[in-house]
């Protein structure tokens, strides 16, 4: 019996129209992305109805971790660089301009301002893990987070202030951030929240 | 498609031309190239913005005496947040006020609260109602929205927080405010008063 020789066909995909659609949703998200920004530790947001939404520009943002360590940071370079200048003249801190730079590059900084120089110079991998224990020190006696917030209210009169706590942080640490604002007469902020589904919608 | 064609021209004369093979472009690597680059951006960003919840604290200046709200004792609620995810409760004045322990869920503080600003809330079911029937203008339903929540018979509730609460319990209590269209709360401090009140509820 002869066999049946059937012709193969080569199997060409025509990969244009996937090419077009690949690029078409890289655009997208691209476009619709904004960067997560990296946190020093880890922050479990509370669940609120609230759908007011965060600006981007403008804020001063208080970070506050479940035992209660106190990070502070505000946006733009150009801001962060004055902030830490007017911060180490007020402590008596002499940085250089190297360090000063790298201050700007950190979204989030909680470190006492003895320990600013010292923290600077660490290469980038190790300051997450060298700050965790520390955060700004909100004490009466010695309140570094008031200044900070003097410090980026002059740089920047129209920022916001907002306030991301983890859900299980005890309630004294954050009395003693909200009485500093207090005494700044900053009466107005926000809190970060996670979306809830509101009950009554 | 992938194919450029080179003899589209239309041919004149006689010459002879070598004939000249389509130009075919494999796309597959710059679709792997693509889907890379996909993958890395939908892991980096983060497409969701955080919420946020707007407070106001009352200044710790000195108020004017005519600016001070003074509540009346028929609107007054005060709820002290204690530990273990507990809240108490009680209507009026503190002297002689008896504490009632709830919690934070729907059949909890938010029972309570919705009963006690009953006229409020349901007005604002009303309107809501009615904005979602007729097509109302964004502007127009905030600014009757303050109207109905400014009304001056509404609850009027300060949060009182232990040492003992956490964040959450506190953005709860907040959160409950928003719920329930309660406008005039106010967070303070725990004062000896109230402590007594709490220490005597649990002996």
């Amino acid at each position: 019996m002869p066999k049946v020789k059937i012709k193969r066909k080569s199997t060409w995909i025509d990969m244009t129209a996937m090419c077009d659609v690949a690029f078409l949703l890289l655009t997208f998200f691209m476009l619709t992305s904004n960067f997560t920004k990296k946190e020093p530790v880890l922050v479990m947001a509370p669940p609120s109805v609230s759908e007011i939404k965060i600006p981007e520009r403008d804020i001063m943002t208080i970070l506050v971790d479940k035992s209660g360590h106190v990070f502070f940071g505000i946006d733009g370079q150009a801001n962060r660089l004055m902030l830490i200048e007017q911060m180490a003249s007020q402590y008596k801190i002499t940085l250089t301009q190297e360090e000063k730079n790298k201050y700007c590059v950190l979204d989030l900084v909680g470190n006492p301002m003895s320990g600013m120089k010292s923290f600077l110079r660490l290469p980038p991998e190790n300051r997450d893990l060298a700050q965790n224990n520390l955060g700004i020190p909100t004490d009466s006696t010695n309140n570094q987070l008031k200044d900070w917030v003097q410090a980026a209210r002059m740089i920047n009169p129209m920022a916001r202030i907002a306030i991301k706590a983890d859900q299980d942080t005890p309630y004294p640490k954050i009395k003693a951030v909200m009485k500093t604002l207090q005494q700044l007469d900053e009466n107005r902020y926000n809190l970060i929240t996670k979306l809830e589904e509101n009950p009554q919608n | 498609m992938a194919e450029v064609s080179q003899d589209s021209a239309p041919k004149k004369g006689k010459g002879k031309r070598a004939k000249k093979l389509p130009t075919r472009i494999d796309f597959t690597p710059m679709v792997d190239l693509g889907f890379l680059l996909i993958t890395f951006f939908m892991l980096a960003t983060s497409l969701i913005k955080p919420q946020t919840m707007e407070i106001v604290m009352p200044s710790d200046k000195n108020v004017a005496e005519e600016d001070k709200s003074v509540a009346k004792a028929s609107q007054a609620v005060t709820l002290i947040l204690g530990k273990n995810n507990s809240v108490f409760y009680y209507f009026g004045k503190s002297e002689g006020a008896k504490l009632i322990k709830t919690d934070y869920s729907a059949e909890g503080l938010r029972k309570i609260l919705l009963e006690k600003n009953y006229n409020v809330a349901k007005q604002v079911e009303d309107l809501k109602a009615e904005k979602s029937k007729i097509k109302m203008n964004e502007d127009v339903y905030q600014k009757k929205l303050e109207e109905i929540k400014a009304n001056k018979n509404a609850a009027m509730v300060r949060i009182m927080a232990t040492d003992d609460a956490t964040y959450r319990n506190l953005v709860d209590a907040l959160d409950e405010m928003n719920i329930c269209s309660i406008n005039r709360y106010a967070v303070v401090d725990l004062d000896d008063e109230n402590k007594s009140l709490l220490n005597s509820y649990k002996q």
